[in-house]
């Protein structure tokens, strides 16, 4: 991974506190959607949903009714759908090699990292064109 | 027509565009007048067995088409077919 940060992501601060009380609620990685403004690179809106994976411990799944709908509300209000969040729950906010494997170009995907149910970090990443994370900047 | 909701991250290739009508009486005849329009969703939306692949998910309004006749699976005018990736990962 690149080391320099050269994109930026804006979440509101409520947004911020909104993923970090639904990581912190749960022992297992939770996850949901980040809707805003794209050409503004804005996050203002939330949604969390429910990580249908087998081992939600280690892993998220998101169902694919509940992604459609989050576009679809993200169409029907003027959002757009901005990217995904997810928690690691005893690991770094850094994308493990399932979330590379997985992840989509064009969202930004945002770790938050935990400790004993505590959040210690949030960190946002962008796949690139070869396939690889780099990092991006939250702005608060 | 039938009409093609095109996900975020697919519109790229679409000119920004996130829903467009395409003519056909089957998912399979959307898809593939889908990709004829814009071809770069070719690879996105069909793997060398000429089929979806795994990671795509279509839905025919709200019934996602592996419950129903898969790419056989028949649309009219009115019906809004849904293409939806699939969203995974994890800390292991």
């Amino acid at each position: 991974m690149k080391a320099s940060v050269t994109r930026y992501v804006r979440i509101d601060h409520a947004q911020l506190v909104e993923m970090t009380l639904h990581a912190e609620g749960t022992s297992e990685e939770c996850c949901g959607f980040l809707l805003g403004h794209e050409g503004r690179s804005i996050v203002t809106c939330t949604i969390p949903t429910t990580n249908v994976a087998r081992d939600p411990g280690e892993y998220f799944v998101i169902d694919p009714l509940a992604y459609l709908r989050a576009e679809q509300y993200a169409a029907t209000s003027n959002l757009e759908l901005i990217g995904i969040y997810h928690s690691h729950p005893n690991s770094a906010a850094i994308p493990s090699e399932t979330d590379r494997t997985n992840a989509l170009q064009n969202l930004s995907y945002v770790i938050l990292s935990l400790d004993d149910q505590q959040c210690t970090g949030i960190r946002s990443w962008r796949l690139n064109s070869s396939e690889h994370f780099e990092e991006e900047l939250i702005i608060s | 027509m039938p009409t093609v909701f095109i996900p975020t991250p697919l519109r790229k290739f679409t000119n920004q565009a996130s829903k467009v009508e395409i003519p056909g009486s089957t998912v399979q005849e959307v898809i593939q007048g889908l990709t004829s329009n814009y071809p770069q969703l070719q690879r996105h939306l069909v793997n060398a067995d000429g089929k979806v692949p795994n990671f795509i998910n279509i839905f025919v309004d709200d019934d996602d088409i592996r419950s129903l006749q898969q790419e056989q699976t028949a649309v009219n005018p009115n019906t809004i077919v849904s293409i939806v990736p699939a969203i995974a990962g994890g800390s292991r």
